[in-house]
């Protein structure tokens, strides 16, 4: 069972392991480094079947990787977690789960809190920014060095949100980042925030709901009370699923997720792969496949065209990968892990069409099939939302400054309507120079450059390629005060 | 304006392979004087994507776009063929073909990330824009971008290949 799919030589990535620890996996040892997520060390060694669901016994791997989904979870040290958002420890004893988990034995340490009169710590903050990926580490930036007190918090080990993981060059304007590899944008923007003193960055922190008493915190299992005068929500999307037969089997992942174990911890997601979608997503994901050393079987896609920008096609065509346009996954085939796709064309109502199925050996179906804002802090906030499909679901309402129907509660980045990282970047700056603006009032620098930042996301949304986004916009975007 | 098939060739958009007919009707492809002058880059950048990489990227001002989301214009008399621009270009799609040697073969210039670089001197498979091998090639140069972190290779290939192949495969 157990293998290496380590990626030893990667074109762009050096794998920087941490120190290397011993696992215990259902009393086997296995080799892990430090830093890394338990998810990527189990399946580093070959593991594909993390957990059995409680009612079928359905065996269940990673899916997502950024603890969204629950796919992944096992034990350890007999409490259930999210293996994806674990960081290994030396000594760890794993096992797989079957069925429900049972209650954690620390959970009492919490309940005594319950009967003590301040349960919680409590900070008082100018800013409270949720997830830090582009847009919230830009907010974070503009925020913390005009003066202003800011926690920026996120649930996952790595700051940086889904930059991390993008090996490829970045499109936009040079003015930016464009021409520098997405990684090395979140490598530099990081350090530019660690050197800032009045932010606090909390990583592994769940912002878990909004309080009376203020947004309660649960960082590594200790709650904190946070009452900020000014909330920016950046939390942004999660991977759609696709309703097809086994679509559960260990070996179908999304996209992303497939990203963090290659890029973000130097782990081959699969061998021999089918990628399902041809938006820039899975037109990426491809081509970094490739990169890291694994075969594309093909892209399926049910639309009559790629979905994504002709460059991003264009990269994976000269490497012979075939683009299937009207044909959808119907089928994993597979016991333990994905064996086979079957693949099917599709009619004009996306119908799949009888007696067309081909059967396409792969260990891995990568999804592309779109993203979803991560609105459910939005919605607790009080924030109007609608549904708006060409933003990715329900979004919430906002002005052009970002400001939502909560006085001093602003959105930015894919929570706000999924669009890409250079936009993302914008909106957390012109979030960042509006509360500056409310705080302070309309000092003539601050306003400048929110203006020079709402004029360049005009620009960056006026091409043709954009056109989904400019019309959703339309039901989202109301006055502006 | 809103039609996302408007100013974008839509055979492109079901194929994810161009022709090369498309890049003459663009203005990308230099007259024959200026192709036997020396070495040139050619764009296959056929869609307006929010992108102006290349115009900073030129240090010989041979690139415009009035806004970001036009697509690029060359101007084949400033263009010196250098391939700066190659090296930054997030979408692989300039390449430097240079006609000026006597004989049967030319150089092409290209980004290359698939894989470790090939050494100078290998000798590198040639794929045309679909995946299929067209022949052999011979690196003459690599390099590594500072700030792409992308490999810049130049090939000496047949000059019937200048135009058609636009990716190589390292045997390794």
């Amino acid at each position: 069972m157990l293998r290496n799919r380590r990626i030893e030589s990667h074109p762009i990535l050096h794998f920087q392991r941490g120190k290397e620890v011993t696992i215990f996996f259902e009393g086997t040892p296995i080799k892990a480094f430090e830093g890394e997520s338990l998810a990527a060390a189990l399946y580093a060694s070959g593991i594909d079947v993390f957990r059995w669901t409680p009612k079928l016994g359905r065996p269940r791997g990673p899916f997502c990787m950024v603890g969204k989904c629950g796919s992944c979870m096992v034990e350890v040290n007999g409490v259930a977690v999210r293996s994806c958002i674990t960081p290994v420890r030396e000594g760890m004893n794993i096992r797989r789960l079957r069925g429900l988990p049972t209650l954690p034995k620390n959970l009492d340490r919490m309940i005594e809190k319950e009967n003590s009169d301040n349960p919680f710590e409590e900070v008082k903050t100018d800013v409270l920014i949720v997830g830090g990926g582009p847009a919230g580490m830009a907010a974070s930036e503009v925020l913390a060095s005009n003066g202003m007190n800011v926690f920026l918090v996120d649930d996952q080990i790595r700051l940086g949100g889904q930059l991390i993981k993008q090996t490829h060059i970045f499109f936009g304007s040079q003015e930016l980042f464009a021409g520098k590899r997405g990684f090395r944008i979140a490598e530099e923007y990081e350090a530019k925030l660690r050197s800032l003193k009045n932010l606090h960055i909390l990583l592994q922190t769940t912002a878990i709901g909004v309080f009376k008493e203020g947004v309660l915190l649960l960082n590594k299992g200790k709650g904190l009370i946070i009452k900020p005068k000014y909330v920016v929500l950046s939390a942004g999307a999660f991977e759609n699923y696709l309703l097809f037969e086994n679509n559960d089997l260990p070996g179908v992942m999304g996209a992303g997720g497939a990203q963090t174990l290659m890029n973000l911890y130097g782990v081959l997601p699969g061998r021999e792969v089918v990628v399902v979608g041809s938006g820039n997503v899975g037109l990426i994901i491809t081509y970094q496949l490739l990169q890291a050393g694994a075969k594309v079987k093909a892209i399926v896609e049910a639309a009559p065209r790629i979905g994504g920008w002709f460059v991003h096609a264009a990269k994976v065509r000269r490497y012979g990968v075939p683009i299937l346009l009207r044909h959808t996954v119907i089928a994993a085939e597979g016991k333990d892990r994905v064996r086979a796709a079957i693949i099917s064309e599709v009619d004009e109502r996306w119908e799949p069409v009888k007696g067309t199925e081909k059967r396409i050996e792969c260990d891995t179906i990568l999804l592309a099939v779109g993203l979803t804002p991560n609105t459910e802090l939005v919605r607790q906030f009080g924030v109007k939302t609608v549904y708006v499909p060409e933003l990715g679901g329900l979004v919430p309402v906002r002005n052009k400054y970002l400001e939502t129907n909560i006085p001093n509660v602003f959105v930015a980045g894919d929570v706000a309507g999924v669009e890409e990282a250079t936009t993302a970047f914008i909106e957390g700056w012109i979030a960042a120079y509006s509360i500056l603006i409310k705080e302070k009032g309309p000092q003539s620098q601050y306003v400048k450059k929110r203006n020079e930042y709402i004029r360049m996301l005009d620009e960056y949304r006026s091409s043709p390629v954009s056109a989904r986004v400019r019309s959703g916009l339309r039901h989202v975007e109301v006055g502006g005060s | 304006m809103d039609n996302p098939d408007a100013s974008t060739d839509s055979e492109v958009k079901v194929t994810g392979v161009l022709n090369p007919d498309k890049l003459k009707e663009l203005g990308y492809i230099p007259s024959k004087q200026r192709l036997l002058k020396g070495p040139v880059a050619i764009f296959e950048c056929v869609e307006p994507i929010p992108c102006n990489v290349c115009v900073f990227s030129c240090p010989f001002k041979a690139v415009v776009m009035d806004k970001i989301t036009d697509m690029p214009k060359v101007d084949f008399n400033k263009c010196t063929g250098c391939g700066l621009c190659v090296a930054q270009c997030p979408g692989q799609a300039i390449f430097i073909v240079d006609y000026s040697p006597k004989g049967e073969t030319g150089v092409l210039t290209l980004q290359y990330d698939l894989t470790q670089p090939p050494d100078k001197g290998e000798e590198v498979i040639l794929l045309d824009r679909k995946g299929e091998e067209l022949g052999k090639g011979r690196v003459l140069k690599v390099y590594k971008h500072k700030r792409s972190e992308a490999f810049v290779v130049t090939i000496e290939v047949s000059k019937e290949f200048l135009m058609n192949a636009r990716a190589i495969k390292v045997r390794r």
